[in-house]
């Protein structure tokens, strides 16, 4: 019995760590953030280290391990607010296509880095706006919100009724455009569709299933690394900041509020790591663990970040400091792929005790 | 990631499974200090290796190896069947330990077999009225005179005092000594002479606890765990012992299954409760955490089987989180039953023997017991984050 990462998992989260300590830090992330610049250069040294192939397996061209290993990588990209479409083509693309057996020849291509692609599943799980889509005879018409990556170069699009469809990005009556939101290492889009060539991946709802929960635990494995880095930050600030003659770290009052922080945390580390094991090795659990860690990490994700933000006083409010990178990448994981009450009510579905 | 205990252990589980089902009709059906039924079912377990398990057999236990997983799977057995795993109380899970490590080879004879056999009562005097939080400052005095220590004090939230044949005390026996250093743990009859105790009725209408008050008590001087000043590591060694069971993450899941079983048969107006999305939510919630207190503690345990594993922040926050969820997880169940929920006592209208309203209470006591919630969180954000203590304020006048 060992639960916990394997030394293989230990090395890869060392280089993944390594290498967005010293090649991405925040001066870098603050400026594809305020220049809307490009993620590419992100994106290929994470190529380098094998990333977009994790999932993918090794008969499409990838590395084909687990999504535990997913959720190691997933960690550190939230730890350090990297922008990536590793959540769009690494992971939830990977398991659509290999789920549902179709579409897995544009998966080779993923894993060497040549082409990504974007996931705009919000209509499946709960359309804002009236937004949707339907299909006719291979053709897609609608709209998709908030579609995760604006640079990729395919879309795997969900209609409301849980069919995914593939769509190249230049596709004739596509219109893509950016969709600022409150977390600008992220980028989405809104995608109009007026009759497009759409090639069909799955119409069972299994696997959208599947997809949506692989997504849900990189979701959960982002706002964990996240918070992570929010709380080690307030610790480190409570330690330097002086006040009233005395390191505020020495304040019941802030040590309290770091303790509430990393208790409420710490747990979350294990449950993430369980919902990945399950995705795979524990199938009848998978979707209730999913949906609860989703959920779970949501409210414990803004509770650390809020605090984490107090802690800092004055200085944690201003873009100065930077602390509300962290802040609002777990706002906007909160929301992504169902909320935390839409969520709980999933789980409590798949348990029978709602209709 | 390897959740499976290995194929070695399958034949120990069938051998678990295979008491159980011989012998289930033996377990006794009310837990209780000095009930027969149930010193009769220790036996038995001690002697089929069921409790006691690791216990020496020259102190009559059962002489196991050490074996984490073993001790698992027994306890996950004995809970699927809903068996009692044996005698509890503070004599088998506290004193036990620290006299196997701590005591002579004359105490161990003495006092490990009773105890685990449930022939020898304990109850623990460690707080008193002016050391809670604060315990190293207590004043209960011990002097020696001749071969005798002479005490005179009082200790408080002493249970089973009531029932106990001996007490493991913490006195001060060198009140010159740094307040650390100048206590000593000892051992003595509730008998003797000069020793008066009274009930103290808890806020769930029974009494819990006691107060007990010393007054010239004499007792040899040989009755005491390591040497004069060295109580405190003694002491210290046997609360880290307790803290993190107080909230077992698997009692929590059980009686979370318990508020889902309430929620489908309370209604109101006509409605389930469970059909309603307010209150089911709420109940999502609390799963969550339970969850992620479920996790946890497989990391844990994990973490005692392969050392190296580092969990040491994941075992500090289980005394804060645990007894907050539960107090949580019990006001949910009163929440759900309405005016229902605060019957109490002899009301005919009493759900599961009144035992939300019990727990919710009893579940208060426990976030304050045994280390508060603040003081958990003193520990975390010291001895896990690393943040520095509190200055103490007598240090500074002290200095200028």
């Amino acid at each position: 019995m060992e639960f916990g990462l394997s030394s293989e998992q230990t090395l890869l989260q060392d280089s993944v760590n390594r290498f967005l300590a010293e090649q991405i830090p925040l001066d870098v992330v603050r400026k594809i953030a305020t220049d809307d610049s490009s993620d590419a250069h992100c994106w290929s040294g994470l190529t380098d280290l094998g990333i977009p192939g994790l999932l993918i397996s090794e008969a499409n061209g990838g590395l084909g391990l687990s999504n535990l290993d997913a959720a190691v990588v997933s960690e550190l990209l939230g730890y350090h607010v990297t922008p990536s479409p590793f959540i769009s083509s690494a992971v939830i693309a990977p398991a659509t296509m290999q789920a549902a057996g179709r579409g897995e020849d544009l998966l080779g291509s993923v894993a060497t880095g040549e082409i990504r692609i974007g996931i705009a599943f919000a209509e499946g799980i709960a359309a804002r706006n009236n937004a949707g889509l339907s299909a006719d005879g291979g053709k897609l018409s609608g709209k998709s919100l908030f579609a995760l990556d604006s640079q990729a170069n395919y879309y795997l699009v969900s209609t409301n009724a849980q069919e995914i469809y593939l769509v190249d990005a230049n596709a004739q009556g596509l219109s893509r455009s950016n969709l600022t939101t409150v977390d600008r290492t992220r980028s989405t889009c809104e995608l109009t569709y007026d009759k497009v060539d759409a090639l069909l991946i799955s119409d069972d709802p299994e696997v959208f299933r599947v997809a949506l929960d692989a997504g849900l635990v990189s979701l959960s494995a982002d706002t964990l690394g996240a918070s992570q880095c929010a709380l080690d930050q307030a610790v480190t600030y409570a330690g330097q900041r002086e006040q009233f003659n005395r390191v505020i770290a020495s304040f019941q009052a802030v040590k309290h509020m770091c303790a509430e922080m990393a208790a409420s945390l710490e747990p979350c580390r294990s449950m993430v790591w369980y919902a990945a094991h399950a995705l795979e090795e524990i199938p009848q659990e998978s979707t209730m663990m999913a949906s609860h860690t989703k959920a779970h990490l949501s409210e414990v994700g803004q509770f650390v970040t809020r605090t984490a933000t107090e802690v800092h006083g004055g200085m944690g409010f201003t873009d100065l400091v930077g602390l509300h990178y962290w802040f609002k990448r777990t706002g906007f994981n909160r929301q992504l792929l169902g909320s935390p009450e839409l969520l709980r009510e999933r789980a409590a579905r798949i348990q029978g005790l709602a209709a | 990631m390897d959740l499976s205990f290995g194929a070695e252990y399958d034949e120990f589980r069938a051998e678990v499974k295979q008491f159980i089902a011989e012998k289930s009709d033996k377990s006794p059906k009310q837990a209780g200090v000095g009930n027969s039924e149930a010193i009769a079912w220790q036996k038995t377990l001690i002697n089929n290796g069921y409790a006691a398990r690791t216990i020496p057999t020259e102190y009559g236990g059962f002489g196991a190896e050490p074996d984490i997983i073993e001790s698992r799977i027994i306890a996950e057995e004995f809970s699927n069947a809903q068996l009692s795993t044996g005698l509890g109380g503070q004599g088998i899970s506290m004193l036990t330990p620290v006299l196997l490590e701590m005591g002579t080879e004359e105490q161990k004879q003495q006092f490990i077999k009773p105890t685990i056999h449930g022939e020898l009562i304990w109850c623990q005097g460690y707080s008193e009225p002016g050391a809670g939080s604060d315990l190293a400052s207590l004043t209960t005095k011990a002097e020696l005179d001749g071969d005798e220590w002479v005490i005179n004090g009082q200790k408080i939230w002493t249970s089973t005092a009531h029932l106990a044949d001996w007490i493991f005390c913490l006195v001060r026996t060198e009140p010159e000594a740094p307040k650390h250093q100048g206590i000593s743990f000892l051992l003595f009859r509730m008998d003797t002479p000069g020793i008066e105790i009274r009930p103290l009725v808890d806020m769930t209408g029974e009494a819990n606890f006691n107060e007990v008050f010393f007054t010239d008590v004499r007792v040899p001087k040989d009755q005491i765990v390591g040497q004069r000043g060295q109580g405190w590591q003694v002491a210290n060694a046997i609360l880290g012992h307790e803290r993190g069971s107080l909230a077992p993450p698997d009692a929590a899941l059980s009686r979370l299954n318990g508020v889902i079983k309430l929620m489908n048969t309370e209604s109101v107006n006509g409605e389930r409760i469970i059909d309603n999305p307010i209150f089911r939510d709420r109940l999502m919630k609390i799963q969550g955490r339970v969850l992620a207190m479920k996790c946890n503690d497989m990391r844990l345990l994990s973490a005692r089987i392969n050392k190296g594993q580092d969990a040491k922040l994941a075992g500090m926050v289980v005394k804060l989180l645990g007894t907050e969820l539960r107090h949580e997880l019990e006001s949910l169940a009163i929440d759900v039953m309405g005016e229902i929920g605060i019957a109490y006592g002899d009301n005919p209208h009493l759900r599961g023997n009144g035992s939300w309203q019990y727990q919710y209470m009893y579940f208060l006591g426990l976030i304050i017991g045994g280390g508060t919630s603040q003081i958990q969180k003193n520990i975390i954000s010291e001895r896990g984050l690393g943040m520095p203590r509190e200055p103490n304020p007598a240090a500074k006048t002290n200095a200028s």
